[in-house]
Parts: structure tokens; sequence; C-alpha cells
């Protein structure tokens, strides 16, 4: 991960923050992040983000699941330790089915919760920068990525001219970290260019 | 901004349901000169055949008015689009209510005992056990309330929803009293569909075939085959009005959310299938296993791996995906499988009851269905022109064009 320059503008409104995102995307910037309080309908294809993958993984999960209970019951019943009980087949597969229903939806369902963790970067002891507090609250903050071509100074005063309050600059860590807030809080105090070595 | 609201039944349409129609009939004289006139077994067929078709389709426009109360209950308004659809195809319960009466009637009163049997008890015990329930005072009254029950509460909720076009738009007020009053019916509505497809009418028209043996799960299961093909053929109309041009506010995100009905319900529907396969089968019980001997051992195999393909893998495989429940030509192909497959339940929970020796599935089969096809097709066409096809005055109508999934 790489620390990096960011250009932040708070929303208080959905139906200025649209308009925004259209124009910020349509002006050519880089748009890392849109953190709201609460999710918003269409927001995503307004940033143009792809579907998630997420259901996929949840498929290939549940066919594991599926998998490895058949797979066990039948290994056990027929060659580990065959039973007669009450007179079924070794390979009784009715019996099977609401194991194999268990399985399948403790994988898919244990998988999923871990894979979207990741995909949104939250784990246990694991930090991310917050750009602003009150993104958890009431505001939706709208974080531009400076790439080597873009003039800070521009951006701000594009994301002003489209609505934006509280506009400011900041250098931040752009993925997550293994780490506590208080020891590498000081790398981030200092949200100027200088800190950018 | 325009709409169509009116809708004009085009010619193609009116003719098709015409021919359709005509088709049914035909069977059914057909029909009647090769099996009904014939010998116990054969006659046994044409009425078992006339049994599962209207009642088959009886539950699937029915479960159109089920899908609007139950909206209604939920306080759902994502459906308000495409609601007058709905309440077009609820109006042929009229029709198909009035066929299947009068089918049951001649069951009962034609001492039809090879359909069935506990009409002619004689002194076995267990049916007499059963008399209680299983008399034919009983099964006509229960019937014809059942059938008047949901005509009249289908009427009442259909003609709350047209008012809203004289006397909208509402204040907010006026909107809330609406929406209590439309709730109060709704709900009622679904005490008496409880009481009736999710309990005793299954219990009553097809359990009883085989009177001596008895599932709990049978009701739900007939009420999860008849509400997802009912899904399956508000989506079909909900296209094919799409297509010529109507039902404008109606975008991808509906469809999307009636393709998860169907998805959702087909698993249902396996659910409750499993649920009662699996018991009876671990069980291995002789007074239980006398429903699946022949349909899982004897000749009516084919057609019970084949339900069991159509209707629960190929919904979970093709409609698991988000981008198959968005497109239209995938739905149409899923909700005519739907219809078809859960068709073939129905034809396979009474023929093979009536029928234990040999399977027939042949052209009356075939006909009587597309006549019943026909009928929907002309009375919910009819249905539609009479009231505007947006219930744009209802309290929550905004809520269906702006919605996301």
């Amino acid at each position: 991960m790489a620390i990096k320059k960011f250009v932040v503008g708070s929303f208080e409104d959905e139906q200025v923050l649209f308009p925004a995102v259209k124009k910020v995307r349509k002006a050519g910037y880089k748009i890392h992040d849109v953190y709201t309080p609460f999710p918003i309908h269409g927001l995503d294809q307004v940033m143009g983000l792809r579907d998630t993958s997420l259901h996929t993984a949840g498929f290939i999960y549940g066919i594991t699941g599926t998998a490895t209970a058949l797979s066990f019951m039948g290994w056990v019943f027929t060659k580990d330790w065959p039973l007669n009980i009450g007179g079924k087949p070794h390979f009784p597969l009715p019996a099977f089915i609401p194991i194999t229903f268990e399985l399948t939806v403790l994988f898919s369902a244990v998988g999923m919760v871990l894979t979207f963790c990741y995909l949104c970067q939250l784990a246990p002891f694991v930090k991310k920068h917050h750009f602003h507090a009150r993104a958890t609250d009431d505001l939706m903050v709208m974080v531009l990525e400076c790439t080597s071509r873009t003039n800070e100074e521009e951006a701000k005063a594009f994301l002003a001219s489209v609505g934006a309050k509280e506009i400011n600059v900041q250098v931040a860590e752009e993925g997550w970290w293994l780490g506590r807030y208080d020891k590498e809080q000081k790398l981030f105090e200092n949200k100027t260019e200088s800190s950018l070595v | 901004m325009s709409f169509r609201e009116q809708f004009e039944i085009p010619a193609k349409y009116k003719m098709w349901s015409l021919i359709l129609m005509a088709v049914g009939l035909v069977s059914i004289l057909v029909g009647y000169f090769m099996y009904g006139a014939g010998d116990d077994h054969q006659n046994a067929r044409f009425w078992g055949v006339l049994l599962y078709n209207s009642v088959y389709f009886l539950l699937v426009v029915n479960a159109s008015m089920f899908f609007i109360c139950a909206t209604t209950m939920a306080m759902g308004g994502w459906q308000m689009s495409f609601r007058r659809v709905a309440e077009a195809i609820s109006v042929a319960v009229i029709p198909i209510g009035i066929i299947s009466a009068v089918i049951l009637l001649a069951l009962v009163l034609g001492h039809k005992h090879h359909i069935y049997h506990w009409l002619t008890p004689g002194d076995d015990k267990i049916l007499l056990g059963k008399a209680g329930f299983l008399n034919p005072t009983f099964f006509i009254v229960w019937t014809a309330l059942t059938i008047i029950g949901w005509i009249f509460l289908g009427a009442k909720m259909r003609s709350l929803s047209k008012e809203t076009d004289a006397n909208g738009p509402y204040t907010a007020e006026e909107g809330k009293k609406y929406i209590f009053k439309n709730t109060i019916w709704g709900s009622l509505y679904l005490v008496w569909f409880g009481l009736t497809v999710a309990s005793t009418v299954p219990w009553l028209w097809f359990m009883s075939i085989d009177a001596h043996w008895y599932s709990t799960m049978y009701s739900w299961y007939t009420f999860a085959s008849s509400f997802v093909a009912g899904m399956a053929l508000i989506t079909l109309f909900v296209i094919y009005l799409k297509n010529q041009g109507y039902l404008e506010l109606v975008n991808q995100e509906h469809l999307h959310d009636l393709g998860k009905f169907m998805f959702a319900f087909s698993v249902f529907w396996t659910y409750l299938w499993f649920s009662q396969y699996m018991l009876i089968w671990y069980a291995n019980i002789p007074e239980e296993t006398v429903y699946f001997k022949h349909r899982v051992q004897g000749p009516y195999r084919g057609i019970f791996f084949l339900n069991l393909i159509i209707n629960f893998l190929a919904p979970l495989l093709i409609l698991m995906r988000r981008s198959s429940k968005r497109n239209y030509t995938l739905l149409v192909f899923m909700s005519v499988l739907i219809i078809f497959g859960h068709w073939i339940d129905f034809y396979q929970m009474v023929i093979a009851s009536v029928s234990k020796e040999h399977v027939e599935l042949n052209l009356f089969d075939f006909g009587v269905a597309a006549g019943f096809i026909g009928l929907i097709m002309w009375t919910a066409g009819n249905a539609l022109t009479k009231s505007s096809l947006i219930a744009k005055n209802h309290p929550f109508f905004k809520e269906s064009i702006i919605h996301h999934t």
C-alpha cells in the first residue's frame, strides 16, 4: 500500500451528491471512494463501479460445502465404517440431504462474511484512514485521488463549484495496515504536503 | 410524458385466446368420447384430467390475488406499477372457479368413486374414521364456500383498487384511511386463503384421492406449487404488456423482484417436497410409502424425477444469477418452464393416484390445459381493458416508480 494525496469534500444531501459525482467523473478526476453513513441506491452505478463478485464467491463456497458434506459422509458410510442403519443403503442420499444443505449454507455464509470483510478491508487490529469522522454520521464524503497530473487547487475549486463543503487536502495511507491508532496517528496528523516524502 | 394507460386487446391476442379455448373445448369433447364413456378406469382418467387441470389453473390465478394481498399486508409499494396486471389475472378466478366447482360437484354427486373412493366407504374402518371430514355434504359446502369466498374477497380488493382512480389523488389523511381499509380486506382474504389453499382445500380435492394416506406437508406443497406458477404467470403478462408498449413504469428492477419470487419459491417448493418425501422414505412405514411406491419405483419414475429437475434444478441454476433475473428473454423462458413444471407436478399428484399402473400423458391433457390458458388470456385481457393499467392514485405509487433493487 502506498501513501497518497487526496482531495476531500463533504456533501450534506444526496440530491447534491449525485450530480456532483457525475460532474467530477466527467471532468476526469479519479474518485477514490464516496463514504456515506447509509447505503444510497444507485450511487454505485453513478460512480461506475462494476458489480461485486461476492456472489460468485458465495456460489463457489456453497458448492465446496456440498461437495465436502457428500464426499465425507459417502466415504465414512461406504468405505471407512459401513453400518447397516434400518436396512437403508450404504449411501442413503435423502438422509444426507439435510446435512449437505446445512454445510452448503454454513460454507457459503462464513465464506461470504470473511470475503466481504476482506473486500471492505475490515478485520480485527486492522486500521484504515478516516477522511472525515462525520462520514459515519450525517455527511457524505467524496474523496478524489490525486495523480501526478492533478492540480489540487483546481480540484478543490471544482469540488466547491459542485456543492461540496469542508474541502481539504489529506495525505494518507490508501489501504489498510496492521497497527494501533495511538502510536501511528502522528504520521497522519500533519496533513500537509511536507509529510509526503 | 404521457403514459398508455388504456389497454387495447391486439387482434392476434384475441385470436389466440379464442383458438386455445376452442382447442380446450374440442379436447374435452373428444376426451369424453375417448375416455368418459369407457370403463371405470378410462372414466377415472377423463375426470382426473379435468380435476387437476381446473384446480391447477384455479390455484394459479388465485395466487395473483394472494400476491396482491400479501404485498398489501407487508405495506409493499414496489408492485404498484404492475398491480393492475395481477388484479386482471385474478379476475379469472371467477370463470375457472365456476368450472372447477362444476367438475368437483360432478365428481361427488356423480359418485366417481374411482377418483374419490371415500364416497363409498363400505365398512372400511379408516374411511369411516375420516367420515366426519370426508363426506359429500361437507365437501360440497366447503368447496362452494371456498370458491365463493375467493371470488367475493377478490372482487372487493379489486373494487378498492379501482376506487382510487375516481377518488384520488388522496391527501395524507385520506391515504392513511384508504391503506387501513385496504389492509383490513387484504387480511380477510389472507385468512380465508390460509383456511382454504394452505390447509383444507388440497386435503379435500387432491389428498383425498389417496383417502387412506395423509401428509401434513401436502397443503403447503400444493400452495407453493401454485404460488410459484402464479408469479411466473404475472411475469409473463408483465413482459407481454411491456413488449406491446404498455407499463412504461415497470423496468428491470421490478422484473428482478418477480424473478426473485420465482427463484425463492421454487426453492421453497423443493423444501416442502423434500420434507414430505424424506420423512416418509426414512420411516418406511407401508401406510405412508404407498403414496410414493408407484411414483418412485413404478411407472411414474420418469415424471417424478423430471418434476424435480424442472422445478428445482432448473430455477436454482438458471435464476440464481442477478443478470438472468434482469433478462426478459430468460425470464419468459423460465416462466413458461415453471408453469409447465408445476402443471406436471399437479398431473402426477392426481393422475399417479388415479391410474397407478400405467402412465398416460397425451394430447388430451395438453388440450384441456390449452383451453384453460386460453380462458385465462381471454378473461385477463378483457379485465385489463376495464380500467387504467396504472394505479396512479394509490398512496404507495411513487415507491414503485423509484423502486431499486
